[in-house]
């Protein structure tokens, strides 16, 4: 239709998620643009004009934020913005963003290297939890609770080439029961919630956690909205738990949140709720 | 549309909707294939996740 701009998704990799939001673009009535992020350079010959507003879905959190940062400079709007992409990237960023916000976080801290967290592990006192600065769907993640558990997972990080890998957040375990919740966040809306559960630790979808609906109560909403303000995504799956009394802590905050679970479990189009958000973007 | 498995050679039935980059599973051996074209059709094993990869 002429006179509308046009509504983008940059992906390198189309999974579930990305066919149903490339449907939903399409169903807007906006011309729609794709971008793949592997096909070329930044700038690439695929990239839109500065009319257009791109959705990020790339899978790669390096290749995300420098898309991110290149589709701005070339004028785009691309959600979420660079700098909230690389916020949420990184969990000790994301941990001083909540903190700054007054966001309820567990007690964490970071280790720029390995010696560091060996001392952090000593002062905070087992079990603790250890996981990189970096990384998702759970990897590397670890709940430690004996000194010979630690010093392995420590000689094992001091072992990895990267300089990255090697930075680690050193974090309080809270004593949740069984479970986490993902809240999806959507221009400042709560839209939707999930418990996911596991019978070990860890309780992403991608290790094969079960999800089932959340009530989403008004605290609930508002502590989601609230990180995601804080981290500057438009659009985001907040993940936090609850302690024993009943308080909750936020994790993390996902920019590139994935939504099949929690379509499932609600029966909520997640996918039309993200074009309808990037359609009032173009339209405002 | 059908094209075979690059892994097991069973074969693969994909949508006439499929996308350019799009993920779909041999319903045999299960290996994660991507659509790497789609006239003609060619399926390739899908890249396995980096380092980076996530939410």
């Amino acid at each position: 239709m002429s006179g509308h701009r046009p509504l983008g998704m940059a992906a390198s990799r189309i999974r579930r998620e990305e066919k149903w939001l490339l449907a939903a673009l399409e169903r807007t009535g906006h011309p729609v643009v794709r971008i793949d992020t592997r096909a070329s350079a930044m700038p690439g010959r695929d990239f839109p004009g500065p009319e257009a507003v791109v959705l990020n879905r790339e899978i790669g959190s390096v290749g995300a934020c420098y898309l991110a940062w290149s589709l701005e400079a070339a004028g785009v709007t691309v959600v979420n913005d660079a700098a909230a992409t690389e916020v949420c990237a990184d969990k000790w960023r994301t941990a001083l963003a909540l903190r700054s916000a007054g966001v309820p976080v567990p007690r964490t801290v970071l280790a720029p290297n390995v010696d560091a967290a060996r001392a952090a592990i000593e002062e905070f006192g087992l079990p603790v939890v250890v996981k990189p600065a970096r990384g998702s769907w759970g990897r590397r993640v670890a709940y430690l609770t004996d000194r010979h558990a630690a010093e392995a997972v420590l000689d094992h990080c001091a072992a990895l080439p990267a300089p990255q890998a090697r930075v680690l957040c050193v974090q309080e375990p809270i004593d949740k029961p069984g479970r986490d919740i993902r809240v999806f966040v959507i221009g400042g809306r709560a839209v939707g919630a999930m418990y996911r559960r596991s019978a070990g630790w860890r309780t992403n979808v991608s290790l094969g956690a079960q999800v089932s609906p959340c009530p989403l109560d008004e605290d609930l909403a508002k502590l989601a909205v609230r990180a995601a303000e804080a981290t500057g995504a438009q659009i985001a799956g907040v993940d936090l738990i609850e302690g024993a009394a009943g308080e909750r802590y936020v994790l993390e905050v996902n920019a590139r949140a994935e939504f099949a679970g929690l379509t499932g479990a609600c029966g909520l189009d997640v996918a039309g709720l993200i074009a309808e958000y990037l359609k009032a973007r173009a339209a405002a | 549309m059908a094209k075979s498995c690059p892994e097991c050679s069973s074969p693969v039935p994909v949508a006439d909707s499929v996308l350019v980059s799009e993920i779909v599973e041999c319903p045999d051996c299960n290996c994660e294939l991507e659509v790497v074209a789609r006239d003609p059709l060619m399926l390739a094993v899908a890249p396995e996740p980096e380092e980076d990869w996530g939410e």
